[in-house]
């Protein structure tokens, strides 16, 4: 019931995530809680936060599951997903509101608490959960890109990036505009393959991932084994062998 | 708002917001790390923390726990006020005092001792990052019983790298991230050095060059990355290790001309069974070693350039005693088919063909990839080199390797495999951080053989014994330490036994103690091995006075832990946040391979409660105490501002102090020169830190570099420009060996001659961890250790508000296999049973696990009533803590003694020794962990919780309209490890970390 920018610009911000390189380790979401928490959607309420169940809002959360293959082997994942700023976001079309939108000079997908009932539609509509829902103000919050911190001409330049970018320690995020063919993001995009989340559900995301690289060689047929320097590989062989070994300081 | 129910309303964002009044920097302390941080403060309130970008440590990132530091300043735990105990210890009935109550009262306890018997103040500090202070401090009380928690920490890798290397693991080295071609990581504590773990693992992997190996029963985090895992059995290691020598050895892949120059592989070795110098080097009458020159057919000092050493070989010396080389007794002990990869591969867990492979993939990578850079440096002996050749194989090892009874051998085979690689402080390789290398063993020796009343110690507390006649024990050979650390126990106890501290003071034995105090220690719960054990000790009392068995407990810590009510005066500390501190070269220093640096912290926000930083009271009562260097000679108190005044003022020898930057008059010398006044100051100006670069040519090989060692000396680091020769064979365990042959004036009682014998052997071995050899294998035929959660601290983290949202209970995680052979399924409650006791927990099914081993997150459980959090919080009732099973004490042995459950060498705590047996819960047993022990007594909650809920920057966003629409104008690009993804990418240009160079669009133009 709210419309997508009938005139979408070019620009297309968003995130590329490094599944190679992501130890799972919390700090792009606690980074991003700590920023957010007083940014444009303050604040992102814990509830009970001392007590028996401890749940609050986080625009970003890490998935930490394992994959096992037919043959036993594992593999521990972890997933960090956020909002993926989709271009055709049914969080905003299905939103009676219009609280729910989409910026036409970025692609950011932003609420406007103002105008949110707390109806939780978008959260139904979003096939990825990417939603939070601040049952205390009563109003929906998400990712806002950072929409505060990027373009803050009160931050030093370094900063104005998404918090869960500058603060991701494997260096495992990067932000940039996802609409131009050329851009830095898009280039490394283009060169490990990055893929989008569940195209099937059609709506379009901006955000990518770079699936893990392929393992360096490994398995028991990978390199041979090392030759024994002597025919008899036994000490008194190895040792004769190196009786004229002389080393020099 | 909405004028119109068919127009949509249009929001007006404020991309500009105000966000911070002010920014200040300072040094994060949530964990160990030493990360720069910028603290954004408005209202008078912390807006927000993020990394310093041009921090030495972190590079502008900031981990889970840094970015959770709000929570933790705000924590409702915090302590408000000093603390006197009015109930029984436990009940938590306390009086709130004024601080100069607490100080005289502090006084009046420590005085007493310090005038009949210093001994008696036993002082052991946590997580201290202030240790060359606390130690100082105990040294002029004069008392010997005094560590931080190094000794249930790191212990391990600190001695085995230190009497081997000359430097170690984790902060004293690091891998050479930006040449390395193969990375193997040995049992890495996951929030542990994590930063630059982080920083240097996504770096590498993005270079896409080098091979990431991985080596730890637990596939979690860095694991998950890893190119390959190899799962082993806890506690086998240097088996696994020592097997890969083997092949190397057997395949000659050894770098000879590293071995030669840099090593005392050619030192020759007294052949004498049974003689006084059997084992020993050979020496010259200056007490130079010898080796043995092919050419001129005798032997030489070893520090003739001109000599050609042999590597085997038997050989007569002139005064009639025959010698070998070290290499040789080195070659033929590894060589030995028990060292096989079939031998072992059972034992281990992983395929001899996989053991090989290894093995073949090291010797590849370290000698058909060798990395050459074109910075010609000198030699020690004066020698040009046009090039700088390194092996490019790097390693990095901590808990899992430390942790076991066996680790002080297993963490020098390790340093063994890196030496024979050639790759010590080379390009490519593991590199020393300043102000490592040192002499191998560093000095000073440890002080406290004879503590008198009133008298400071001859020197500090900790230090490194060079043999038996440095040990602190009597004349029978009874330690003279409350830890027994440096008795024939646990000679190397570099740094001491805090796990045994407790225990031995309520058992007297060997004396008891008068006070105890500690800083920062959770001793009542997650830091104490056989926690109800633990906590028996603090509340007994002797029978016939009625008075507690540890008579006086001290306590200071910021927040509500499980250990301040078993404590009788509590001393509130600050929190990171309010605190100065000092993070020194004469410590733990935030150095790197390329350069030596320090930092501090500032306060950047008040407390609004009355507590005082730690350090600020120990030298305020050092002051009181009238200790020497504390004081003038006339008594007045030398440092009256604190510590600050402290950090600049305090010289440990003329020249030399806390802080290395900005000293002298004006400011402008670094390392040595007099105390300058504007030297904090100058720090916080610098951003809280201070660094030197080395110049490119004293990069690598600084244990044989001429111009990194004249540096090295000129700041006090080493005491000569010799040349640091690394250690394989180490005369100084053969020196104890000797003592335990009957050899020598101080030998060890005979109950200890077959322990000290066996354990000091020159050359690294491996031995089953000591509870896996006491215990029947049949009963407990699993291996249980814990695995740190990348985003909690310790108790620190799991107290807080935003972190346990992520991890506020934890699981025991079971091998799919195991759990079948159990008739377990996920989900299942079980009981985790050791030799010392239970506990209960919840079941959670996992493939990349050892299948013969169970693991758990450590320190999430905690206890009700501590921490500000709510009785029914799940930490307490679907958390657990292994320690509740794990003893500090082994089984008993022949004669009844009971040794710490402890690493024979260097008392280092056995944690991840532990054996266990799994037995599925009855219905009714289901549903929450045990033990369940009694809530504590706490004061009401402090902080932010209204209602149920925390609010936190509802009030410091900026209200303000946007004061014009700048959406749209230009952005930044931000690519993660921009430098490296620039190497493979096309178009992504290249940058210093990630910021672009000038030449680009500038970052947020």
């Amino acid at each position: 019931m709210t419309s997508l920018p009938r005139d979408p610009g070019p620009v297309k911000l968003g995130l590329v995530i490094d599944l190679d390189i992501c130890v799972g380790c919390h700090a792009c979401a606690v980074n991003c809680k700590e920023w957010n928490t007083s940014g444009h959607s303050a604040p992102l309420t814990d509830s009970d936060p001392y007590g028996a169940e401890p749940s609050g809002v986080w625009f970003n959360r890490v998935h930490t599951f394992e994959v096992v293959s037919e043959d036993g082997d594992s593999r521990t994942v972890h997933f960090p997903k956020s909002c993926l700023h989709c271009e055709a976001a049914p969080c905003v079309t299905v939103c009676p509101t219009g609280a729910s939108y989409k910026r036409e000079e970025d692609g950011i997908v932003l609420v406007n608490a103002e105008a949110c009932i707390g109806c939780k539609l978008c959260s139904w509509a979003c096939p990825y959960g990417a939603r939070e829902y601040d049952a205390d103000a009563g109003v929906m919050k998400k990712c806002t890109l950072c929409v505060d911190k990027i373009y803050n001409e009160n931050l030093d330049p370094r900063s104005r990036v998404p918090a869960c970018v500058s603060t991701c320690p494997a260096g495992a995020r990067h932000f940039g505009d996802l609409g131009d063919s050329d851009s830095e993001v898009s280039l490394l995009v283009a060169a490990r393959g990055g893929y989008e989340l569940m195209p099937e559900q059609g709506c379009q995301p901006v955000n990518r991932y770079l699936p893990p690289r392929p393992k360096q060689p490994a398995g028991d047929g990978g390199a041979a084994a090392l030759q024994p320097a002597a025919a008899d590989a036994a000490p008194p062989g190895l040792l004769a062998r190196w009786v004229d070994r002389m080393l020099s300081r | 708002m909405v004028s119109s129910p068919f127009e949509t309303p249009k929001e007006r964002v404020n991309t500009c917001p105000e966000v911070a009044d002010e920014i200040k920097q300072t040094t994060c302390y949530m964990c160990a790390c030493r990360c720069g941080i910028n603290v954004y403060l408005k209202d008078g309130k912390v807006r927000y923390l993020e990394g310093n970008p041009d921090h030495p440590v972190n590079k502008g990132v900031l981990c889970a726990k840094g970015s959770a530091g709000i929570m933790q300043h705000y924590s409702p735990a915090r302590l408000s006020k000093p603390l006197l105990r009015v109930g029984e210890r436990g009940s938590g009935e306390f009086r709130e005092i004024e601080w100069e109550e607490a100080l005289e009262l502090a006084v009046e306890w420590l005085g007493e001792v310090r005038r009949s018997d210093p001994r008696k103040l036993a002082f052991f500090t946590g997580r201290d990052q202030s240790q060359s202070l606390t130690g100082w401090w105990a040294m002029q009380f004069g008392t010997p019983n005094f560590a931080a928690h190094g000794g249930f920490c790191s212990v391990n890798m600190a001695a085995a790298g230190l009497y081997t290397i000359g430097g170690s693991f984790w902060e004293f080295g690091e891998p050479d991230w930006d040449h390395t071609r193969y990375f193997m990581l040995f049992g890495v504590a996951e929030d542990h050095d994590s930063n630059p773990i982080k920083a240097g693992l996504g770096r590498m992997k993005t270079r896409g060059q080098a091979k990431f190996v991985s080596v730890n029963p637990v596939k979690t985090g860095y694991s998950a990355i890893a190119d390959e895992w190899i799962g082993l059995r806890p506690g086998t290691d240097g088996l696994f290790v020592l097997a890969l020598v083997h092949e190397l050895l057997k395949a000659e892949k050894i770098d000879w001309d590293f071995l030669g120059r840099y090593t005392n592989a050619t030192w020759l070795v007294i052949d004498n069974p049974g003689g006084a110098d059997d084992g020993l080097f050979a020496r010259n009458a200056e007490g130079a070693a010898l080796l043995w020159d092919g050419a001129r057919q005798r032997p030489v000092p070893s520090g003739d350039i001109t000599a050609k050493a042999a590597v085997v070989g038997r050989y007569n010396l002139p005064d009639g005693r025959v010698a070998v080389p070290a290499f040789e007794l080195l070659a033929r002990r590894y060589l030995d088919a028990s060292y096989a990869p079939e031998a072992v591969a059972g034992r281990v867990g992983i395929s001899a063909a996989t053991i090989k492979r290894i093995a073949a993939e090291l010797a590849e990578a370290a000698f058909e990839k060798e990395v050459v850079l074109d910075i010609p440096w000198t030699d020690w002996s004066g020698r040009r080199h046009e090039k700088m050749i390194g092996r490019p194989v790097s390693m990095h090892a901590m808990r899992g390797i430390s942790a076991h009874s066996n680790g002080f051998h297993t963490c020098r085979a390790i340093h063994l495999l890196q030496v024979l690689l050639g790759s010590i402080d080379c390009p490519g390789g593991f590199g020393y951080k300043a102000p490592f290398p040192k002499l191998i063993p560093p000095s000073p020796l440890p002080a406290g053989k004879n503590p008198a009343p009133e008298r400071p110690l001859p020197g500090m507390p900790l230090g490194f014994p060079l043999g038996p006649e440095d040990l602190l024990v009597d004349g029978a050979g009874r330690p003279t330490r409350i830890d027994k650390a440096y008795s024939w126990e646990f000679p190397l106890a570099a740094h001491g036994l805090m796990h045994m501290v407790i225990h031995n003071a309520w058992a007297g034995d060997p004396y008891p103690v008068d006070v105890l105090m500690m800083y920062m220690a959770n001793m009542g719960w997650n830091s104490a091995m056989n926690v109800q054990g633990t906590l028996k000790y603090l509340t007994d009392k002797d029978p016939e006075t009625g008075d507690y068995k540890i008579p006086k407990i001290i306590y200071s810590d910021a927040y509500y832990s499980e250990m301040v009510p078993y404590a009788d005066l509590i001393l509130p500390d600050t929190t990171y946040l309010e605190r100065w501190d000092c993070i020194s070269l004469l410590d733990r220093p935030i150095s790197s391979a390329h350069g030596p640096g320090d930092a501090i912290r500032q306060p950047v926000v008040q407390p609004d409660r009355d507590v005082r930083p730690f350090q600020d009271v120990l030298i305020d009562l050092a002051g009181r105490l009238k200790l020497p260097t504390f004081v003038y000679l006339d008594g007045e108190p030398k440092y009256p501002g604190g510590y600050p005044d402290y950090i600049a003022n305090h010289e440990r020898m003329p020249g030399i102090g806390p802080l290395a930057g900005w000293r002298g008059p004006e400011g402008r010398q670094q390392g040595t020169g007099s105390p300058n006044p504007d030297q904090l100051q100058r720090y916080i100006e610098n951003g809280c830190f201070w660094t030197h670069r080395l110049s490119p040519d004293q990069f690598y090989f600084k244990h044989a570099n001429k111009s990194y060692l004249a540096y090295a000396k000129s700041m006090g680091w080493v005491p000569s420009e010799e040349p640091i020769t690394l250690q394989l064979y180490s005369e100084i365990l053969q020196k104890f060996r000797l003592a335990a042959r009957g050899h020598g004036p101080v030998q060890p009682p005979d109950s200890e001659r077959r322990r000290v014998e066996t354990y000091f052997d020159p050359l690294p071995f491996w031995y089953a961890p000591f509870e896996e050899a006491a215990v029947d294998d049949g009963d407990f035929a699993l291996h249980a250790v814990t695995q740190r959660p990348m985003q909690m601290y310790h108790s620190w983290g799991s107290q807080n508000a935003w972190l346990r949202q992520i991890t506020a209970r934890n699981r025991l995680y079971v091998h799919p296999e195991t759990a079948a052979r159990h008739g377990l399924k996920d989900d299942d409650w079980v009981w985790v049973i050791s030799h010392h006791g239970r506990v209960k927990g919840q079941v959670r099914l996992m493939q990349g696990v050892n299948p013969s081993t169970v693991w758990t997150w450590n320190a999430i459980g905690k206890r009700r009533g501590a921490w500000g959090l709510d009785a029914d919080a799940p930490e307490s009732n679907k958390g657990f803590l292994l320690n509740h099973i794990i003893s500090e004490l082994l089984p008993q042995r022949e004669g009844g003694h009971r040794y710490a459950n402890s690493d024979p060498v260097t008392g280092q705590a056995a944690w991840y020794d532990l054996r266990v047996r799994l037995e599925r819960c009855t219905p009714e047993e289901a549903g929450t962990t045990e033990p369940l022990l009694a809530p504590l007594k706490a004061p009401a909650p402090r902080g932010l919780n209204l209602d149920g809920k925390l609010r936190y920057g509802a009030d410091l966003k900026d209200p303000a309209p946007p004061s014009e629409d700048r959406a749209g104008s230009t952005f930044a690009e931000w690519i993660g490890n921009r430098h490296e993804v620039a190497a493979t990418v096309p178009g992504v240009a290249d940058g210093k970390g990630n910021v672009k160079r000038p030449a680009g669009d500038g970052e947020g133009a």
